[in-house]
C-alpha cells in the first residue's frame, strides 16, 4: 500500500512537470481564441521558443537571457499570426498551420547553422538552467504525515516555470473575467461589432490578444529546452501544443477547467510513463499507445457532445473587416 | 474582375506566381543567411530532381503522393471544408493497403490483390475521415479539431500496430513483413522496359498513373456531376444548399469520406509503390504538404498536378542538398513549403492591391464602353 502511495506521489510529482507547458499554452490558447483568433499555432510558437532559449542559453551562458529571447522569439510568430489574420483577414487554420511548420524547420535550419549538431543545441550546464527550487520549510515537514509529505514531494522542488505555469492561471483567470481589458477581449470574440461602435479598436484588442499568448508560449518553450530539458532538441514540443489545444477545448475556454484538463492530461501521460511495458492484473500488458492518444480521443467524444457541450467564442475564426 | 480588384488572369495565374516568388526569395535570403549561396543551392536542387539518372524518377515518385493529398485537401475545401486530416488518413489507408496484402498475398495474383489493396487504402482512408465527417454533421463538432485529433490518434494506433500484432517476426524495428512480389505495385522503369524504353531505375511506380486518373476523376465529380455541383454550392452558401433541398448532412460525410479515401489512396505509393511493407511514419508530412499543394493549385486537378510536381521536385532536390551542403538539409524544403502555405493560404491576398494598382497604371486607357 504505502508503495502505491509512493508511485501515486511520483506520479503527482510528474504530473506537473509535464503539465506545466500544457497550462502555459493553454492560457495562450484561451487568451487569443477568446478574442476570435484560432490558434493552432501553439505548437509552432512554443517550438521555436525552445529552439531560442536553447540557442541564446548556450551562447550567452544564462537562463533568464534564454527565457527573454523564448518570449521575443514566440512574441514575433504571435505578431506574424496577427499580420496574416487580423490585418489580411487570412484563414487563421492555414496561417497556425504555416507557423507550425515553419518554426519546426527552422529551428532545425538554424540549430545546424549555428551549432553544427544535427539540429540541437548544445547541452547546457546546472548554471545555465532554470534549477528546482526547495519551497521553505520543505525539509523540516517532510516528515509530517499526508500534508508534510504532498508539501515537500509534490509541491515543492520544481524549477520556476512551473510555479510561474501555475500562477499563470489564476492571472489569466483575473484579467479575462474582473478586468475591463478582459471584458474586451471576450467582447471581441463575441461581438466585435459592438466593441467596435463603442469606438474600441477591435484590431488592437486582438493584437495584444495574440501577443499575450505569444509571451506564454515562450515560456512554455524555454521551459522545454533550459529548464525541464538541457538543449533543445528537434520537435522536442511533440504535439504538447495540440494536447494544449484539447484542453482549452476540454475546459471549455476556461482557465481554471482548462488547468483541470491538462492537470488530467499530464498525469495520463505521468502514468504511462511509469506504466510501459509493466504487467497490470487482468489487462495484461499496459496500453501505453492508448493511454497516451487518450487526451485526443476524450477531446473528440466531448467535442461530440457526449460530455456536456464546448461551444467556442462565436465569431471565432471570423476576421473583422474593419470598414473604411 | 473579382472581389479583390484583379482580372481573372492576374487572380489565376499572377497572383499565385507572385506569392510563390515571395516565399521563394524569403527562403533565399535565409539561405544566405546561414552563410551559404541561395543560387548554388537552387542549382544543385534543380541537377537533383530533373538531371540525374533516375532523379526526375523519384521526383514524379513524391509528385504521385502529393496529388493523392492535395486533391483529398481540394475535395474538401470545395465544400468550404479543411480538411487536416490527411496525414492520418493516409496512415490508416497505409493500414487498409498493407492488411489486404499481408492477409492474400499468399494466394492472389498480382493483377487481383493490387486492385484490391488500393481498394482497401480507399476504403480505410474513407473510414477514417467518415468519423469526423459524421460527427461535424449530426453532432456539429469542428472538423479542424477533430481531424487534427485523429491525426495524433492514428499515429497512436498504427504504433501500438506495428510494434506489436503486426510487427515482422523476428525483428526489432516497428515494421510489418515485406510484402510477396505480388502485392508490389509495378515500377515504371520495368512497364516501360516491356515495350522497349529503357528508364533508370526509380521508385516511380503505376500509382502515377492512378493518381492522375483520380486527378480526372476528381474534376469530373466537382465540376461535373449533380454531385459536385450540390458541395460547390454548400462551400459557398450552406443555407442556400439547405434551401435548394440538398442534404446536407449526408453530403458533408460523403464529400469527407471522398477527401479520405483519395487521401488514403496515397498508400498505393507510398506503401506498395516503394517500401513494400508499413513502416513506421511513412507518411512523413506528406498529409500536411497536401494542404500546401491543394493551396498553390487553387483547388484545381490542374494546379494540384502542377503544385505537386513543384513539391516533388522540391523534396526530391531537398534530398540533393544534404549531400552536397554542410549547412543546407532537406529541412530547408520545409521551410519553402510553410512559407508557400504562409505566403499562397494565410496571406494570399496581400499583395493583391499593389497588384491591382500596377495594372491598372500600365492598362492603356479604354474608350469607355
Amino acid at each position: 500500500m504505502s508503495d502505491f502511495l509512493l508511485q501515486l506521489a511520483l506520479a503527482l510529482d510528474a504530473m506537473f512537470r509535464v503539465a506545466t507547458p500544457l497550462i502555459l499554452c493553454a492560457m495562450a490558447g484561451i487568451f487569443s481564441e477568446r478574442s476570435g483568433i484560432i490558434d493552432i499555432s501553439l505548437e509552432g510558437k512554443m517550438l521555436a521558443g525552445a529552439f531560442a532559449a536553447g540557442a541564446v542559453a548556450a551562447l550567452t551562458g544564462s537562463p533568464w537571457a534564454g527565457l527573454g529571447a523564448a518570449i521575443i522569439v514566440s512574441i514575433l510568430l504571435g505578431l506574424l499570426h496577427g499580420f496574416a489574420c487580423i490585418t489580411h483577414r487570412g484563414n487563421q487554420v492555414i496561417s497556425g498551420l504555416a507557423i507550425n511548420i515553419l518554426a519546426s524547420a527552422l529551428a532545425i535550419v538554424l540549430g545546424i547553422a549555428l551549432f553544427r549538431q544535427g539540429g540541437q543545441t548544445p547541452s547546457l550546464g546546472q548554471s545555465e538552467r532554470f534549477r528546482p527550487i526547495e519551497l521553505p520549510f520543505a525539509e523540516a515537514l517532510q516528515n509530517v504525515p499526508v500534508l508534510g509529505m504532498i508539501y515537500s514531494e509534490i509541491v515543492s522542488g520544481h524549477n520556476l516555470l512551473v510555479y510561474v505555469a501555475l500562477a499563470a492561471v489564476p492571472i489569466t483567470a483575473w484579467v479575462l473575467f474582473k478586468t475591463s481589458f478582459g471584458l474586451r477581449i471576450r467582447a471581441v470574440g463575441e461581438a466585435p461589432e459592438a466593441v467596435d461602435s463603442a469606438g474600441i479598436s477591435v484590431y488592437l484588442l486582438r493584437y495584444r490578444a495574440v501577443i499575450i499568448a505569444g509571451l506564454l508560449c515562450g515560456i512554455a518553450g524555454a521551459y522545454l529546452s533550459i529548464a525541464h530539458g538541457g538543449a533543445f532538441i528537434r520537435d522536442m514540443s511533440a504535439g504538447k501544443g495540440y494536447i494544449a489545444l484539447a484542453a482549452v477545448i476540454f475546459g471549455k475556454w476556461r482557465p481554471m477547467a482548462a488547468l483541470f484538463a491538462c492537470l488530467l492530461f499530464g498525469f495520463l501521460e505521468a502514468v504511462t510513463a511509469r506504466l510501459q511495458g509493466v504487467e497490470l492484473p487482468i489487462i495484461g500488458e499496459a496500453p501505453v499507445e492508448f493511454m497516451l492518444a487518450a487526451p485526443y480521443i476524450l477531446t473528440v467524444i466531448l467535442l461530440a457532445g457526449f460530455i456536456g457541450s464546448a461551444i467556442p467564442p462565436r465569431e471565432i475564426g471570423e476576421p473583422y473587416p474593419k470598414e473604411k | 474582375m473579382t472581389s479583390h480588384g484583379l482580372p481573372r488572369w492576374a487572380d489565376v495565374g499572377l497572383l499565385p506566381l507572385i506569392n510563390i516568388l515571395a516565399a521563394v526569395i524569403v527562403s533565399g535570403v535565409l539561405i544566405w543567411v546561414i552563410g551559404e549561396n541561395p543560387f548554388e543551392a537552387m542549382a544543385v536542387m534543380f541537377n537533383g530532381a530533373f538531371v540525374y539518372s533516375g532523379g526526375f524518377g523519384y521526383t514524379l515518385y513524391y509528385t504521385t503522393n502529393f496529388i493523392f493529398t492535395g486533391l483529398a485537401v481540394a475535395v474538401a475545401f470545395h465544400a468550404a471544408m479543411f480538411n487536416i486530416g490527411g496525414e492520418g488518413q493516409a496512415y490508416i489507408g497505409g493500414l487498409g493497403a498493407g492488411l489486404a496484402v499481408l492477409m492474400a498475398d499468399s494466394f492472389l495474383p498480382g493483377f487481383l490483390l493490387i486492385p484490391f489493396a488500393v481498394a482497401f487504402a480507399a476504403l480505410f482512408g474513407a473510414a477514417w475521415a467518415f468519423i469526423p465527417g459524421y460527427l461535424q454533421a449530426t453532432r456539429g463538432s469542428h472538423i479542424v479539431i477533430t481531424t487534427i485529433m485523429f491525426n495524433f490518434i492514428a499515429a497512436s494506433v498504427m504504433v501500438g500496430l506495428l510494434s506489436g500484432p503486426m510487427m515482422r517476426e523476428g525483428q526489432g524495428s516497428p515494421e510489418t513483413r515485406i510484402f510477396e512480389p505480388n502485392g508490389h505495385m509495378p515500377y515504371m522503369h520495368e512497364m516501360l522496359g516491356w515495350i522497349g524504353i529503357e528508364v533508370a531505375r526509380s521508385p516511380l511506380n503505376l500509382s502515377l498513373v492512378i493518381a492522375l486518373a483520380a486527378a480526372v476523376l476528381v474534376w469530373f465529380i466537382i465540376w461535373r456531376t449533380r454531385f459536385g455541383y450540390a458541395a460547390r454550392t454548400f462551400g459557398h452558401s450552406p443555407g442556400a444548399a439547405e434551401y435548394a433541398g440538398i442534404n446536407t448532412t449526408w453530403l458533408i460525410i460523403a464529400v469527407l469520406a471522398l477527401s479520405g479515401a483519395l487521401a488514403g489512396m496515397m498508400a498505393s505509393n507510398a506503401v506498395l509503390g516503394e517500401p513494400h511493407k508499413i513502416v513506421v511514419n511513412f507518411t512523413s508530412g506528406y498529409g500536411f504538404t497536401g494542404i500546401a499543394v491543394a493551396l498553390m493549385g487553387r483547388n484545381h486537378p490542374v494546379g494540384i498536378i502542377l503544385a505537386s510536381l513543384l513539391f516533388g521536385a522540391l523534396f526530391q532536390g531537398g534530398t540533393e542538398l544534404d549531400f552536397e551542403f554542410q549547412t543546407i538539409t532537406r529541412e530547408t524544403v520545409q521551410v519553402v513549403q510553410g512559407l508557400i502555405i504562409l505566403f499562397s493560404g494565410a496571406l494570399a491576398y496581400m499583395f493583391a492591391p499593389m497588384l491591382a494598382r500596377i495594372l491598372f497604371m500600365i492598362t492603356p486607357e479604354r474608350e469607355p464602353a
